[in-house]
């Protein structure tokens, strides 16, 4: 009763959570351009879609994928080894259970004409099953907390899935091992099926089943006589042997039983096997329950995703379709880390130590945006940081085993995260170069804004101190700060003669080069030799600073300028970001 | 002869063309090359806003390929430039130097300078040789200008990459030369192509391409030839991005590459000429019919 009623409520859960969260594929929008695009057009374009490919030759595409990538996991075994032997033997164990031990009723009693789950080969495939999930989940803890793989981040729904998978599999060879040992279950089947009133008949049975099958029992102990024992032999291959097959096969229980032997009385007093079992089921509806809002929801989605990516082409498909695939694949990034591993841009990381860097972690964070919880500035300036610094060299893509398009989410949310005018002085560096030659896919003033209001931010007070009303400044404290590379004690050296300036393509561009650019080479060597940093670091000169290193090479002095000048946007760019961490009320996250 | 091929973070996205002509190319002449699965971006775009990250960047590729006991060789000048700076940087002993040699440490690598950062073009220069080059050649161009592109970032500073000489660099053309093409001498052929500001200053960039350009065409140009994904992908796709917008005729972009494997026979295909966004298929249109081999 108590078992139905729980079965019902998580198949319940299960079910709406699983409607809840396809749902949510067509209700969330990532980007801008996504929201223009209402939920209804988007079910009917994904209708049409799937039909379309269906009914093609893409079919055969389909079909590859879901052999290769789906089932085999070809993805996975290109990237590690052990992580394929890890999740092949989680996914297939779990799988086989599942259909064979957890659906016994609906699969296995239909299939198999006398399928008992106490005989062999089912008693023992049971528990080969159940032995590679923990297997498996082994590999996994090992991975995580042992082996540490570099950038693998472990969070609270990791943990779920680990501990989850971990609870049912322990509970239910526990479970086992306690009913191998107990020894009311032992009297119930002997009540049942043997129907014996001779207490010699009882004994001898019961001295059987303690010498072969490991049941406990208080009244009779090893060794026994031989005599007594054939009589139990005889009683057995009459009443049990049909059902029960010798329990070393069920070798998880049989080890469990083995180690709880001495307590096993005890336990059965207490009632182990039924807590156990309470247990055990409990925890399997909980993980049904829970599946569709936890990690374990990949098991739906990255399929999907895989199969999805194997079709569909980003200037072909529906607009509405990648929006919703976009948001599908949130739900198909199973963590694993396999983008961070490989990320180019990882010693950023290290160096800057923002999660977001790591595009693992910003899978994390997307899906917080796409529920449209609520962002702290301070959070968003992280955010914003993470997704930009970016090389955009699409190695997380080629790499993901669920085959998601990262490198697209990227585009996606970027756009919509530069929009949201918390200056992000990475605009200003070759981080944009993809961007720009994406320049097209922007509408212009978009493109513009976010620039301008990056120009603002590191040019600081450069403005105010180039007033020539405002009285000089000197901020020596900052010269240390820049002091980090030999690089920057070279401008002392200049003596003015404005060779850097007059080789410069920049310079040579403008019109009124000193009106654009602030400050001209020269000048800015002039600056740092006053003490002028604040004044250095603030004119548009620094970068719109090509690099193209023609001062430094042609300084007869030997200044290294065009090294200065990375020095002085270092230190804008700091100052810039200083600006920002002083005030951090919440934005709204639309 | 075995490098460690340093591809960086634009070939592999964006100018696949440059790694399979330049492993094409490579493998004809007997050059072999190791991918280091673990190399990461160079540095290069870190430069304005973190030195350190820059810094560390660099030298865990650095390490990296000492550990596999191999030069490295760039195909792009961004990363070569940046690479070597970085192993200039790390010779100091600076506070900066020891926390990167730390973060190294805690990655299980260490840099100790033992090897040497070549780009593409030096590692045919000077490794594999003009004569090597010339022996491979089955078929050369015949009335053809080159503008050669050297790139700033392998140039400049001339102390530290230690490329060309840097007012007036020569290995380019006479890699150029070996083709039977005729590199011709051109006023901007020094200047920077416009890349490094594109994305955040898109006038300046194009105005400094639209001048490469022009003067390119001046001294009767054909093609650019360049050797480096940023300066491709400059005078390629931005190129293309410009002419689309002003109607004028494009002067379109080889990758040097490209322009020597069509001369060894490599197939077009293989050389990715159908892949640049400006066509440069009338490059084969030079090859005289008349000479089969120079030799």
């Amino acid at each position: 009763m108590v078992f139905t009623a729980f079965l019902y409520a998580s198949l319940i859960i299960f079910t709406l959570g699983l409607m809840i969260k396809i749902w949510t594929w067509f209700s969330r929008t990532l980007g801008t351009s996504a929201k223009q695009i209402p939920a209804s057009e988007r079910v009917s374009a994904a209708v049409k879609g799937i039909l379309g490919v269906v009914f093609s030759a893409k079919i055969l595409t389909l079909i590859k994928v879901f052999i290769l990538d789906v089932v085999l996991q070809v993805r996975i075994l290109k990237e590690d080894f052990l992580r394929w032997v890890m999740h092949l033997l989680i996914y297939v164990g779990f799988m086989l259970l599942l259909l064979m031990h957890a659906l016994e009723n609906f699969i296995s009693e239909p299939l198999f004409t006398g399928y008992y789950s106490t005989i062999n080969p089912f008693m023992f495939l049971r528990d080969l099953f159940g032995f590679m999930v923990i297997a498996g989940i082994g590999i996994a803890i090992f991975r995580r907390f042992i082996l540490k793989v570099p950038r693998l981040k472990t969070n609270a729904m990791d943990y779920y899935a680990i501990f989850i998978l971990a609870v049912i599999l322990l509970s239910g060879i526990v479970l086992e091992g306690a009913k191998i040992t107990s020894y009311t279950e032992y009297q119930d089947m002997v009540q049942d099926y043997a129907g014996l009133e001779d207490e010699d008949e009882i004994a001898a049975l019961e001295s059987y089943w303690v010498q072969n099958f490991g049941t406990v029992s208080p009244n009779v102990k090893a060794p026994f006589d031989e005599e007594v024992l054939s009589t139990g032999q005889e009683l057995h291959e009459a009443s049990c042997m049909d059902c029960h097959s010798a329990p070393q096969w069920a070798f998880t229980g049989y080890a469990a039983a083995k180690i709880i032997k001495p307590v096993a009385l005890a336990l059965d007093r207490a009632g182990a096997s039924t807590i156990l079992w309470y247990i055990h089921f409990l925890a399997c509806f909980l993980g049904l329950a829970y599946l569709p809002f936890s990690k374990m929801f990949h098991i739906f989605a990255t399929p999907v995703s895989l199969l999805a990516n194997a079709v569909m082409e980003k200037d072909t498909s529906d607009p509405a379709n990648i929006a919703t695939r976009q948001v599908m694949e949130l739900d198909a990034c199973m963590h694993c880390g396999t983008c961070s591993l490989r990320c180019s841009a990882a010693p950023a990381f290290d160096v800057r130590g923002n999660d977001y860097i790591l595009p693992s972690e910003k899978m994390t964070f997307l899906k917080t945006l796409a529920a449209g919880k609520k962002l702290s500035e301070r959070k968003l300036s992280a955010i914003q940081e993470g997704v930009y610094l970016c090389t955009n060299c699409d190695r997380c893509t080629v790499v993901c085993p669920a085959g998601i398009n990262l490198k697209e989410l990227w585009f996606t949310v970027r756009e919509d995260l530069v929009q949201r005018g918390c200056p992000e002085p990475l605009v200003l560096s070759p981080f944009s170069f993809f961007r720009g030659l994406n320049r097209e896919n922007i509408p212009a003033e978009d493109y513009a804004r976010p620039l301008a209001g990056a120009n603002r931010a590191v040019a600081g007070k450069f403005e105010q101190v180039m007033d020539p009303s405002t009285p000089i400044s000197f901020k020596d404290r900052e010269i240390v700060e820049l002091n980090q590379l030999p690089s920057t004690g070279t401008f002392s050296y200049c003596f003015g003669c404005q060779t850097c300036t007059t080789v410069c393509p920049v310079v040579a561009e403008y019109e009124n080069p000193l009106q654009t650019l602030g400050l001209l080479p020269h000048q800015i060597m002039n600056c740092l030799g006053l003490g002028l940093v604040e004044m250095a670091s603030g004119p548009r000169m620094l970068w719109d600073c090509v690099t193209c290193y023609q001062c430094q090479e042609n300084c007869p002095q030997n200044v290294e300028i065009t090294d200065i000048f990375f020095q002085l946007k270092n230190l804008a760019a700091k100052n810039a970001g200083k600006v920002v961490d002083e005030s951090s009320p919440d934005l709204e996250a639309a | 002869m075995k490098y460690a091929l340093f591809l960086g973070c634009n070939i592999p996205a964006r100018v696949d063309q440059y790694d399979a002509s330049a492993r094409a190319v490579l493998r004809q002449v007997g050059v072999q090359l190791k991918d280091i699965r673990e190399f990461n971006c160079c540095g290069y775009p870190m430069r304005n806003v973190d030195q350190k990250a820059f810094l560390l960047s660099s030298a865990v590729n650095l390490a990296l390929a000492e550990k596999a006991g191999l030069d490295i060789l760039a195909l792009c000048k961004c990363c070569f430039g940046t690479l070597k700076e970085a192993e200039h940087l790390l010779k100091e002993h600076g506070s900066l130097q020891k926390e990167v040699h730390e973060l190294l440490a805690q990655k299980g690598l260490e840099y100790t300078g033992k090897i040497q950062i070549k780009h593409f073009l030096s590692v045919l220069y000077h490794d594999v040789g003009l004569d090597t080059l010339k022996s491979n050649i089955t078929r050369q161009y015949k009335d053809c200008n080159i503008a050669t592109h050297y790139g700033c970032h392998a140039l400049r500073p001339s102390k530290i990459t230690r490329f060309d000489d840097p007012v007036a660099p020569s290995i380019f053309d006479k890699l150029v030369e070996v083709t039977g093409a005729k590199s011709v001498d051109w006023t901007r052929k020094l200047e920077c192509c416009g890349a490094p500001v594109l994305g955040f200053n898109d006038d300046l960039s194009m105005n400094l391409t639209k001048k490469k350009i022009s003067s390119g065409k001046k001294a009767g140009a054909d093609y650019l030839c360049s050797a480096c994904p940023y300066c491709h992908l400059q005078f390629d796709t931005v190129q293309k991005m410009m002419v689309s917008g002003n109607g004028s005729d494009p002067l379109a972009s080889v990758l040097y590459p490209q322009l020597l494997g069509l001369c060894m026979g490599i197939d077009e295909k293989a050389l990715g000429i159908n892949i640049n966004q400006l066509d440069i298929s009338g490059v084969t249109s030079f090859f005289d019919s008349g000479v089969e081999n120079a030799e």
